[in-house]
């Protein structure tokens, strides 16, 4: 067996796959912050509306989104395969478990969060990917953002799931030091300060986006 | 004390197993979950009923032969400690204990409450030791090992094999015990030379057993009787990036 193959077979291979997908996916969700801070602006989304024309229209961006694609099915399918895999591990589950005692619900849940995160990614792209990038609307994107955010149900929904996004983030984060074995060295304090930013700071930057459209704009 | 016990009866391997209820009377507050369970099994043999089986050896928590969910928790409800080292003084008078077995695929249920734990030999088997050629005791100072380095493997070395890792793993994941043994010898002079191909070997064992992968809980940290840190989990993954990058 090559060691390619080995390393992809073994159980831990597989979670660093996790972890740096998770991690990549990460990077992601900075870049995207940023563009869409400029919606607080006040300019009536002109900037705002600058990026997005280049984000829909720079050819290079293509290439990019593709990959970002790639990235969020490679880490639901290794996912998916993971979770499988531990639940054959206790075919009988036990009477009595009192799992709180000994671990924290947000590393208990990740597939809970993950599908309800995957679940506000559908909507999401479907309210203002699609329509940026395949639709040629007549209003400007930061008008198209500004009515979507107008429906307190929709928002309701967005902050929600933002919520569990930050829980998904809460436990995954670290724990993709941990697969690389980065945990417990030196740099723990330094990884566990990332990831306050990127598990708390991260979902509420975005979480006020919805917020401000429909209390504050 | 007096106790209602709900205990994991199972008369083979095969058999589907159920939870009865038994009752014990007058248990000294300081006698061990162990001895609270042979005082029943007393009573069950006097009335010609079959006694509870239970694996046991040591009973002074250094054998790593004892291992019960009780209420939910490996080892009971304490850290730190094996079901051994448990006191009855732990509970409330009254109180309703239920009693299970480890359960995990790899680890199948022999009778009652003893599982087949041989799944961790064989990932022993597979790179947990050091090939050395057997003559006469070498020098005690030949091989200098610094201080830091022997506390720290001194820190894996102390794992029983009680399983409570697995037991409690949501994912029935064995790495912290693997980790312990990886980390162990991976901290020591005489376990470098065969430190890659310890590791695959050790994690393949792991995987063909029908272990599940580590998703960090750390619920094995907290359960486990020897307080192993999962900081040893990270050291296996480190052991593993270089063995497959290098």
């Amino acid at each position: 067996m090559s060691k390619t193959t080995s390393f992809l077979m073994s159980s831990v291979g597989r979670k660093m796959i996790m972890a740096l997908s998770g991690l990549f996916l990460c990077s992601f969700l900075v870049v995207h912050l940023y563009i869409n801070l400029f919606l607080f602006k006040s300019d009536y989304g002109v900037e705002f509306d600058a990026y997005s024309h280049f984000m829909a229209t720079y050819p290079l961006i293509r290439p990019i989104e593709i990959v970002l694609f790639l990235g969020f099915l490679l880490h639901a399918i290794v996912g998916i395969w993971l979770w499988l895999m531990n639940r054959r591990a206790r075919p009988v589950k036990y009477e009595v478990l009192k799992a709180s005692e000994n671990s924290a619900l947000s590393s208990r849940i990740m597939w809970v969060t993950g599908i309800v995160v995957a679940a506000f990614l559908v909507v999401h792209i479907n309210s203002f990917f699609i329509t940026s990038r395949f639709l040629t609307p007549e209003r400007s994107m930061f008008v198209i953002v500004r009515e979507v955010f107008r429906n307190p149900w929709y928002d309701a929904f967005y902050v929600v799931a933002l919520g569990f996004l930050a829980y998904h983030l809460k436990h995954g984060f670290q724990s993709a030091f941990q697969t690389f074995g980065l945990r417990g060295t030196r740099y723990q304090r330094l990884i566990d300060l990332v990831a306050m930013i990127f598990w708390l700071l991260i979902p509420i930057g975005f979480a006020a986006m919805p917020l401000y459209f429909l209390w504050a704009y | 004390m007096n106790f209602t016990l709900k205990i994991w009866r199972q008369k083979s391997r095969t058999d589907e197993g159920k939870l009865v209820t038994y009752t014990v009377r007058d248990i000294s507050p300081d006698a061990s979950f162990l001895e609270m369970l042979d005082i029943l099994n007393e009573t069950l043999v006097r009335r010609g009923e079959e006694p509870v089986a239970f694996d046991h050896d040591c009973r002074e928590g250094i054998c790593g032969s004892c291992g019960l969910m009780i209420e939910g928790r490996a080892h009971g409800p304490h850290r730190g400690s094996a079901t051994c080292e448990l006191r009855m003084r732990s509970f409330e008078d009254d109180d309703t204990i239920t009693v299970e077995p480890w359960r995990a695929r790899p680890f199948p249920i022999i009778k009652d409450l003893v599982v087949d734990r041989t799944a961790f030999d064989r990932i022993m088997a597979a790179g947990g030791y050091v090939s050395v050629k057997t003559g006469q005791a070498p020098d005690a100072n030949a091989i200098p090992v610094p201080k830091h380095c022997a506390e720290k493997a001194m820190d894996a070395a102390v794992c029983i094999g009680c399983g409570a890792c697995v037991a409690t793993c949501p994912n029935g994941s064995a790495m912290l015990f693997v980790a312990a043994k990886v980390s162990q010898l991976a901290l020591l002079p005489q376990g470098h030379a065969e430190r890659k191909e310890r590791v695959g070997r050790m994690l393949a064992q792991m995987d063909a057993e029908g272990f599940g992968a580590c998703s960090n809980t750390y619920a094995c940290e907290a359960e486990c009787p020897k307080q192993i840190s999962v900081e040893h989990i990270a050291r296996l993954n480190r052991e593993f990036i270089r063995a497959k990058v290098s």
